[in-house]
């Protein structure tokens, strides 16, 4: 279980986290929504570590990770995978070496065993043969899927996606998002996605919650956000360009002839 | 007046920050060098690039050097006719400032910008995030094995192009100013002490400290994409010449005194 408690986070004296409280449940599916720049990366970083919070505590199983000391932080990293935005792939080792990254650096497994794992986690991404490619040779649906390869090669109890099926095809998008349904229902493992895509959204969330101006205003199943009140939700999950989100934002539409 | 007092207090905020988070980087990465695991393959890696990727151009300049060295010598001892210290200017010049100086710049131009563009892509595209999300410190991992290359590889390419403009030297004395080959090697090794080739090797030592960390650092904080990287590394190249200088400046003072 994934626990973030009164987390405050600012830059340069701007508030991007205002007092988050959200929980997610071991083996379910948390999707956190929000407009592009609102802080829902920042939010998944403390959950890997990457950001202190200013106040406030972000606890994984019952451990407080922000008081860890560097040694045992990653011990717990090891249990979580995270998928970057643009896949953040090494990009002066190969394919094989990007997946198999924890397992050389921070294990004694040989390297038969290594690469058996490699092509394991490349062949659940529906990858094969790859191994040898550098990732300036792959494309961007590519990538996405050896950097979820990756991510889950370490068997992680916990995977944090930063939108998944940004950037990539209607079809590779629907791929990922049965994989990340797969790895839930097959594996049990606690999933928090952050994207703006609502259709991913409402496919792989059990939960989905939505950030806005550095709150959580609302949270629910996919059903119940779809069927929201809420005007500032309704306006995100339908895509509407006016409303109360972008009041202050003075579109202007329609002056053109 | 209160205007230019703020000014004043903010830069010097600036400043003293930067200063720290160099010092930082510099005390996490000496901590790091010497925790394992130790990746070998890796320092060599690096070594290949920073040491024998250079050597070309080292050369070339090293030699040229040599050459300039022994023609403006010529120049003013021919009016003294004393060409016969030539030799010992050209020796003496090269091993105690040109030598270090001149590598340092080349290296700190060509691999410390190569340093902070690399690390930088890998900050802006969240590769450093990911080494974090991996359980791999990043100071291990990018900045220790550019650290412990630089300080061992601006050494060695120090004292080769010691020699090679020693050569350029000996090349102009021998077949231009007519000092026979034998008087001009024993000229230039009677010149040169110990503490004149070891003070060139710590003045190396010393700059292949700066350029890797300011290198690192200035890839480390990088920000905003591919206008920002090429920012830091024009940064990280301003600040490493100027460093060099400035530190050139000190030892030279300290070993001056030192010798009195």
């Amino acid at each position: 279980m994934i626990e973030i408690i009164g987390v405050h986070k600012s830059f340069n004296d701007h508030k991007v986290l205002d007092s988050i409280d959200l929980k997610i449940e071991k083996g379910k599916t948390k999707v956190i929504i929000g407009r592009s720049g609102c802080g829902k990366s920042v939010l998944l970083k403390h959950m890997v570590g990457i950001l202190e919070p200013d106040e406030g505590t972000v606890k994984i199983e019952g451990v407080v990770i922000n008081k860890l000391k560097e040694k045992e932080l990653n011990k717990m990293r090891m249990k979580i995978g995270m998928l970057f935005q643009g896949g953040a792939l090494f990009d002066s080792l190969t394919v094989a070496q990007n997946v198999g990254f924890v397992l050389e650096e921070h294990t004694d497994t040989d390297k038969d065993a290594v690469r058996e794992r490699v092509k394991e986690a490349l062949s659940l991404v529906g990858l094969q043969a790859i191994e040898d490619l550098m990732p300036s040779e792959l494309s961007g649906g590519m990538k996405k899927r050896v950097a979820l390869a990756r991510a889950i090669c370490m068997r992680p109890e916990i995977i944090l996606y930063d939108e998944p099926t940004t950037g990539v095809d209607p079809i590779t998008a629907d791929a990922i998002n049965d994989l990340i349904r797969e790895m839930q229902n097959k594996l049990r493992i606690t999933s928090v996605v952050v994207t703006h895509d609502m259709t991913s959204a409402y496919k792989v969330a059990d939960q989905i919650a939505m950030l806005y101006q550095g709150k959580i205003i609302a949270e629910g199943t996919p059903e119940e956000i779809k069927n929201s009140n809420n005007q500032i939700v309704k306006q995100f999950v339908t895509g509407a360009a006016y409303g109360p989100i972008t009041e202050t934002e003075h579109l202007v539409f329609g002056h053109l002839k | 007046m209160r205007y230019f007092f703020e000014l004043l207090g903010e830069k010097s905020a600036v400043l003293f920050d930067y200063i720290g988070g160099v010092f930082r980087l510099f005390t996490d990465t000496l901590l790091y060098s010497f925790k394992p695991p130790f990746k070998g393959d890796r320092i060599l890696q690096q070594s290949q690039r920073i040491g024998v990727d250079s050597l070309f151009i080292v050369s070339i300049v090293a030699v040229f050097t040599g050459i300039i060295l022994a023609l403006q010598t010529a120049y003013q001892m021919q009016m003294l006719s004393s060409e016969i210290y030539i030799a010992n200017i050209v020796a003496l010049s090269l091993v105690r400032e040109l030598g270090p100086v001149l590598t340092a710049l080349i290296v700190a131009g060509r691999s410390g910008a190569g340093i902070t563009a690399e690390i930088g892509t890998m900050t802006v595209t969240e590769q450093v995030d990911a080494l974090y999300t991996l359980g791999s410190n990043p100071v291990k991992y990018l900045v220790v094995p550019k650290f412990l290359s630089l300080i061992t590889m601006l050494p060695i390419l120090t004292l080769y192009a010691d020699l090679v403009g020693i050569f350029g030297g000996y090349f102009i004395g021998v077949h231009r100013l007519g000092i026979t080959s034998n008087m001009y090697l024993t000229l230039t090794f009677e010149a040169l002490a110990f503490k004149d080739l070891f003070s060139g090797l710590l003045k190396a030592f010393v700059f292949g400290i700066i350029i890797s960390i300011v290198g690192c650092f200035e890839g480390l904080r990088s920000s905003g994409g591919a206008e920002g990287v090429g920012k830091a590394t024009t940064t990280s190249v301003v600040i490493s010449f100027v460093s060099i200088i400035a530190a050139d400046c000190l030892l030279t003072f300290i070993f001056y005194v030192l010798g009195q």
